[in-house]
């Protein structure tokens, strides 16, 4: 039948609704061949692709099915993204009919480690929670966390509690008098988490040191006495022995003083097992401090230096804790107080009083105060001398012992060592040097809107990563960072030391110039000359004796 | 790290020790939305705080539709109140070069700066100038050193159009975990350097859309990036260690991360001694 459009035959649109008579109109207008041209059509759209196995028509349907459950903004913008995951959607498919096995990912490890914080060692009664509330070495780390925060200071409150438990597990574990929660090193692959300790009877601790020392002690003495046999036997034929003396090796100071005040524990991660620092020595905090490296996380590592650190990383670690504590833990003035036994001079020692104790009288100040004058705050840990220690020791006081060792051989002029005198205890903070134009300590309050309940804030500029606060007879100290002292120069490694020389100098073996040609002409002139001067005078004389005969 | 997600960030990144006090965080969660109001950006992002003598410089920068484009930058003393900083010019960068040591915390504080120009004896008392360098520029100049030295993102977060600006990857998933831990998966957020001089045969592997920045894997020295798993592995941070103090999260397989700066603002020079 003719078009049904609104066109008579004889308009210019007519046909336009009619497909097959209008001039545009390509297709066979017949229904039949429409419908083969269709499915003409998605025959070929659903051939199968040869290189991937896909046929269009089914990503297209997949494509669309996803655009239309999802349906994103501006999808047109983003359609080859989404074709191109519909694509690679494909390719998750397991082929094989084998289970996978679930992967243990290391979150879920770390995950077991934690849960094993929170839970309790032992089935407990009534009396055992009354113990644990009653006198827990246990320091309330939320408590301080808490007025770090103030100031923005601190590690996330997860973290916090985990680290909470783990000194908590410490506790439990071994026999701790007082406990703090020191801080926490950044390293490289891993970072420390460190306890600050001390232990209960510290006699147990001593006796295990003694041992060491005894072994170090005796093996040190053999070795010297074979020395010694050996010269005797080989004196006649020996090359000549060196006259090298090492510099004397300072002994490191007792468990309970000095810089060995406190015991540290480390662990790289809350639920990890805790591990023990060993002592410092002197020798140690005199090469930290000439160095500069960062920490790996592990405590074996060796620490590749020069001048060579005598340890690996948990040396480094505890000596740099040990520069650290001295440098930056600090108290407000009047809190600690010396003892009132005032002893004998002698007893006090050379490095002054080392002990103090809690000043019961202490009024706290204002928050104020503490902010305005550096002055209110003291340090409560012992200044380090330049030789390593705390309590200056001449190292060439020699022992009963070493005297007998040391007859035989010639022992060296002891050179005059003046003595070091470091600040002494308890000393205001205002008294730090600053480096250059930093000066050492930085104080402020922690929030200038609310001054009522504002917390005092100092930051050391010297450590930077140390922070201490202070509110009502609330205080802490706390460090967080990675573990180096500030220095606004470069580190500068410190040179070789000259080469020793093998023979002393002297006249004899030293090279002089040959002398040049017209020295050694004008020499010769000059003893030919006098050669015959001698001979004009022995002529002279001959000719006198001559003389002198003739005339007998 | 995008001023919307300011609360879980801080959170991921606090591991370093440094992070924001509760007030400053909610002065900011206030004052950052409107910024964005008034300077008409499309995102702001807080960039972190740079620790004076005296006080603290917070940062924030504002982005516009481009994210490849130079970005305005802001300094505040208290998290409330925000001042525009100039762009960042090679004289300005040349200038503050030359400064060492910790910022003072006011901003117009001025660092004097003798130049002696190595010229006769007899020019030289008059040729010494004195350059007086404000705080402002330096913090300018710090903070685009810092960006263009160590500012990151993971690979396939940004995508370039054809047109040349730079958006946002609406694809992007998250890295898995085995990429997270690889330095290659992250790109550094500026012109890249490194890219031309790549053989053709790794170009070849390179998806122009997403791989148009230099990835971490050639920074010199090597090693001046730390990678760890937080928490198990649910969190990728990365720390720098020629700017001590920037720290980089990612949360693997989701859409979450960041850098930010908390530190003093000095480059550590003494990087290769350290490793």
């Amino acid at each position: 039948e003719p078009g049904h459009g609104p066109y008579q035959p004889h308009e210019p649109g007519y046909g336009l609704y009619e497909t097959g008579y209008s001039p545009k109109d390509k297709q066979i207008p017949e229904p039949n061949t429409q419908m083969l041209a269709v499915q003409n059509a998605k025959a070929y759209l659903q051939k199968s692709s040869t290189a991937s196995g896909l046929n269009l028509y089914d990503h297209l349907a997949n494509m669309l099915t996803k655009i239309l459950d999802e349906q994103p903004r501006n999808v047109v913008d983003i359609m080859e993204n989404i074709s191109k995951d519909v694509k690679w959607s494909q390719f998750q498919k397991k082929m094989d009919t084998l289970r996978d096995e679930h992967e243990i990912l290391p979150t879920f490890e770390v995950a077991e480690k934690r849960k094993a914080l929170f839970l309790k060692a032992h089935g407990e009664g009534d009396e055992e929670l009354e113990d644990e509330i009653a006198d827990t070495p246990l320091p309330n780390v939320m408590e301080t966390a808490f007025y770090f925060e103030q100031a923005g200071i601190g590690l996330s409150k997860d973290e916090t509690y985990h680290i909470f438990l783990a000194l908590k597990q410490l506790i439990s574990v071994q026999p701790i008098q007082t406990c703090r929660f020191w801080g926490k090193i950044l390293g490289l692959e891993m970072n420390y988490i460190i306890a600050e300790v001390q232990y209960h009877d510290r006699a147990e601790d001593e006796e295990a040191e003694e041992e060491e020392d005894n072994e170090e002690g005796g093996k040190g003495m053999d070795e010297e006495k074979e020395g010694d046999e050996d010269e005797e036997k080989e004196d006649d034929d020996a090359p000549p022995q060196s006259t090298y003396k090492p510099p004397p090796l300072i002994p490191k100071e007792d468990t309970g003083t000095g810089t060995n005040k406190y015991i540290y524990f480390v662990c790289n991660e809350p639920g990890k097992p805790w591990v023990k620092l060993p002592s410092v020595t002197p020798a140690q905090i005199i090469c930290a401090r000439k160095i500069k490296k960062f920490f790996t996380g592990r405590l074996d590592a060796p620490v590749v230096s020069f001048p060579p650190f005598p340890g690996n990383e948990a040396n480094y670690l505890r000596a740099q804790i040990a520069r650290i504590s001295a440098g930056t833990q600090i108290c407000p003035i009047g809190f600690y107080q010396f003892g009132e036994e005032e002893g004998d001079e002698e007893e006090e020692g050379i490095g002054g009083r080392d002990t103090y104790e809690e000043n019961p009288d202490f009024q706290p100040l204002s928050v104020v105060e503490m902010v305005d004058s550096l002055s209110m705050w003291v340090h409560h840990t012992q200044h380090i001398l330049k030789q390593g220690r705390c309590v200056w020791l001449n190292p060439f006081q020699k022992s009963e012992e070493e005297e007998e060792g040391e007859e035989e051989e010639k022992p060296e002029e002891p050179e005059e060592i003046q003595q070091e005198i470091g600040p002494p205890l308890l000393t205001p903070i205002s008294e730090d040097e600053g480096i250059q134009n930093v000066p050492a300590w930085t104080a402020q309050f922690s929030t200038n809107l609310v001054p009522q309940y504002a917390v005092a804030i100092i930051q050391s500029n010297r450590w930077p990563g140390a922070y201490t606060f202070a509110s009502g007879r609330r205080f802490d100290n706390i460090y967080l960072g990675w573990g180096h002292k500030y220095s606004p120069e470069n580190h500068t490694p410190s040179l070789p030391p000259p080469v020793q020389s093998e023979y002393p100098s002297g006249p004899e073996i030293t090279e002089t110039n040959d002398p040049s040609v017209e020295e050694e002409r004008a020499l010769q002139a000059a003893q030919e000359e006098a050669l015959a001067a001698a001979e004009e005078e022995e002529e002279e004389e001959e000719e006198d004796e001559d003389d002198e005969e003739e005339d007998d | 790290m995008e001023a919307s997600s300011l609360g879980a960030a801080l959170e991921l990144v606090s591991s370093g020790g440094a992070g924001l006090s509760p007030e400053k965080r909610a002065a900011l969660g206030a004052s950052l939305p409107l910024l964005r109001r008034d300077y008409r950006f499309e995102r702001v992002w807080f960039w972190g705080r740079i620790q004076g003598l005296r006080g603290a410089y917070y940062i924030a920068e504002g982005l516009g539709a481009d994210l490849a484009a130079p970005r305005s930058r802001l300094y505040s003393l208290n998290c409330v109140e925000w001042n525009l900083l100039p762009p960042a010019s090679g004289e300005m960068m040349a200038q503050a070069e030359a400064l060492k040591g910790r910022f003072q915390g006011d901003p117009s504080f001025e660092y004097q700066l003798a130049e002696a120009k190595v010229a006769d004896d007899e020019k030289l008392p008059e040729d010494k100038q004195e350059v007086v360098i404000k705080e402002e520029i330096r913090l300018v100049a710090t903070i685009e050193q810092i960006d263009k030295a160590v500012g990151i993102i993971p690979r396939g977060s940004f995508v370039k159009t054809p047109l040349g600006p730079v958006h946002e990857n609406r694809n992007f998933e998250g890295l898995s975990l085995t990429e997270a831990k690889k330095l290659s998966s992250y790109f550094h957020l500026a012109e890249p350097v490194n890219l031309k001089n790549k053989t053709l045969l790794e170009k070849a592997d390179l998806d122009p859309s997403t791989d148009f920045l230099d990835s971490l894997e050639h920074d010199i020295p090597k090693g001046s990036w730390t990678v760890q798993l937080e928490k198990g592995g649910m969190v990728v941070v990365l720390r720098s260690l020629l700017w001590l103090g920037l720290t980089f999260y990612h949360v693997p397989m989701t859409k979450q991360y960041g850098y930010v700066y908390f530190g003093t603002g000095e480059k550590n020079l003494d990087l290769p001694f350290m490793l």
